[in-house]
């Protein structure tokens, strides 16, 4: 890539992929659309930032550890629905709640 | 869960076998609560939205006609759930039926910090998880859904469409707008703290 290129800047281009880049990193985006977003991203360095961002901001959030039920939230939900006979024995131990 | 699990189950949910309810509690109530958790925030309002979820279903299971499958539409029930409790709490700054903002300008991207190549370590730190629930938590709820059930639950956008009973096209334009939302947030975030670590 040369240096004119990586340099290249329109905001007015950049605007018209906006919408795009959630199905782009989905893997959604339609060939021929994708194929113009990816010329644009090898010249606009802006864009590519903000590609790579994307992907990265969603891909921690699927990091991010499931949080656990509590087992007094499940007894108490059995009981509220009057389930309590039909309740398995052998629940897994308690586990902290972590968002 | 097959298809043929879901008919099994509730032929035997709608036969009032209550063998069949537990059942049901015991394979879809720990997403439930992490859902409800997610969107509520706190663990004592997301408790309250899975116990009404469940009672909810119970009641209405004899007109459950199987368009959906049994995940969806308990994931259907406890949004409208949740989001009905948003309101309740915050009636100027929430609505169910929230229009999106239409001004692309405000999703215009502005930080350009590219945090990508900050070690991971830093990444998943204590705190930046924290400022990352924060971020959600922050998000209007009706980018809020859409977001936990297609980026963290895992739906595809068809599922998340008919749990929120919005069209295809919504969920996308709703889900980019989160995702651009918390994008913007976590550069700001990892960009200052960046500059932090690199000023000591």
């Amino acid at each position: 890539m040369s240096a004119s290129e990586q340099h290249h800047h329109d905001p007015e281009e950049c605007r018209r992929y906006l919408s795009s880049l959630s199905d782009y990193v989905d893997g959604t985006l339609g060939e021929e659309l994708c194929r113009e977003l990816e010329a644009h991203m090898r010249a606009c360095e802006n864009c590519r930032i903000v590609v790579n961002t994307l992907t990265k901001t969603i891909a921690l959030y699927h990091q991010i550890p499931a949080p656990e039920m509590p087992r007094a939230v499940k007894e108490r939900l059995y009981k509220v629905l009057h389930l309590d006979a039909y309740r398995p024995k052998s629940d897994p131990p308690d586990q902290s709640v972590t968002l | 869960m097959s298809n043929a699990h879901d008919d099994e189950l509730i032929a035997r949910l709608q036969a009032g076998d209550q063998a069949a309810y537990a059942q049901l509690v015991e394979e879809h109530a720990g997403k439930i609560y992490r859902l409800a958790l997610r969107l509520m925030g706190n663990e004592a309002d997301a408790e309250d939205v899975l116990q009404e979820t469940f009672l909810s279903a119970f009641k209405s299971m004899d007109r459950f006609e199987a368009r959906s499958s049994l995940s969806t539409w308990l994931y259907r029930i406890a949004s409208n759930a949740a989001l009905m409790r948003l309101r309740r709490k915050e009636p100027e700054q929430v609505s169910v039926d929230e229009p999106v903002e239409r001004d692309d300008g405000e999703l215009i991207p502005r930080q350009l910090f590219d945090f990508c190549c900050l070690p991971e370590e830093d990444l998943l730190r204590e705190e930046a998880r924290a400022e990352m629930q924060r971020a959600v938590d922050e998000l209007p709820p009706s980018l809020r859904s859409v977001f936990v059930l297609r980026d963290i639950e895992g739906l595809s956008t068809e599922e998340t469409a008919e749990a929120l009973d919005l069209s295809v096209s919504a969920v996308k334009s709703r889900l980019m707008r989160a995702r651009l939302k918390l994008r913007e947030r976590l550069s700001q975030y990892f960009s200052h703290g960046s500059a932090i670590s690199e000023a000591r």
